[in-house]
């Protein structure tokens, strides 16, 4: 499993996660230092670019609904949420992991929120990998023995 | 990215913006009257009624212009995280805030076209006093003339082509009044 040490990767985490996981894996860091909101919860939509094979030229794919929040904890860190959907709570819990995991409770948060997440992010991808391969189709040819 | 930079957004984001909006209309509506306008803090040099009307007016598409003392690296990152406004020169800017000294010559805003004349950009002039007395203005939204405290050779500047033209604020700590295109002034 990727080692989820960088900001990049646990922002997508939490953008992606299901709606109330956060919350739910947050009370198991136990107490929270209490933030204070720099930019309270919003929600909007965010144009989602695709490229043709991955590749390709950047085409627009569709428009997202996506919410938005900043807090700072008392340290000083600022952390950003932002989560598909347009659940506040979810993208309060999401920028309060992402301001946790720049302080000392950074290892704690880990092992409590983003661990968990990337496991089931990865259970999720593999249950759909497998669904897609079943339906996978074998093309064969038969020897005629004309030859 | 500082810390500064970060907060004086608006608490209660719908209704403070609604308040802040009213109270940038009345003073347009009314030219000579000075409002009350207070909700945001950006870095300074930048006064509160400035922050609270960029705040409410501004976003990713609206082209700003910061001029002069206005345009430090604080305010800049103000503005990336709370309005998103693009920065952007003179002639592209959509709204221009910074001290009159700064934001003159005139020339190169836009005024609008004839066809759009509200294609126009919109000054907010920081001022160190705002007071009613001064220049004399007439026209509409004043009753009989009205006085205002404008900076010195503001009046003479002004480009009146009328439809085109440009909207000035004056701001000065948590007040603010407006001088549209609209309104004669005298001296």
């Amino acid at each position: 499993m990727t080692q989820i040490t960088d900001r990049k990767t646990w922002l997508g985490l939490l953008a992606r996660a299901p709606q109330g996981r956060i919350a739910a894996l947050l009370t198991g860091v136990g107490t929270i230092p209490q933030a204070t909101d720099l930019r309270r919860p919003e929600a909007g939509s965010v144009m989602v670019q695709g490229r043709a094979g991955a590749t390709g030229n950047a085409f627009n794919l569709g428009e997202m609904t996506v919410t938005r929040c900043s807090v700072q904890l008392p340290c000083g860190a600022v952390g950003h949420g932002y989560v598909q959907g347009r659940s506040q709570s979810d993208a309060r819990a999401a920028a309060l992991v992402d301001g946790l995991l720049q302080t000392d409770l950074a290892d704690l948060v880990r092992a409590a929120v983003t661990v968990p997440l990337a496991a089931e992010a990865a259970s999720r991808q593999q249950a759909r990998a497998a669904k897609a391969a079943a339906t996978r189709v074998e093309f064969f040819t038969l020897v005629r023995g004309e030859d | 990215m500082d810390n500064a930079a970060l907060q004086g957004g608006f608490i209660d984001p719908a209704r403070d913006a609604a308040r802040a909006f009213r109270a940038g209309m009345e003073a347009m509506a009314c030219p000579g009257t000075i409002q009350t306008l207070n909700g945001c803090v950006a870095p300074a040099p930048m006064s509160v009624a400035a922050a609270t009307l960029l705040a409410t007016l501004c976003d990713a598409e609206t082209p700003l212009h910061l001029a002069g003392t206005c345009d430090t690296d604080m305010v800049r990152d103000w503005v990336r995280f709370h309005l998103g406004a693009p920065l952007v020169g003179r002639s592209d800017a959509m709204f221009a805030v910074g001290d009159w000294d700064a934001l003159s010559p005139l020339d190169a805003y836009a005024v609008g076209t004839p066809d759009y004349p509200d294609r126009s950009a919109t000054l907010i002039v920081e001022v160190v006093a705002l007071t009613n007395e001064g220049a004399t203005l007439t026209g509409p939204g004043i009753a009989q003339t009205a006085k205002l405290s404008l900076p010195g050779g503001l009046l003479a500047a002004r480009v009146v082509r009328y439809p085109l033209g440009i909207d000035f604020y004056f701001t000065c700590g948590d007040r603010i009044a407006a001088l549209p295109r609209t309104t004669k002034g005298a001296h």
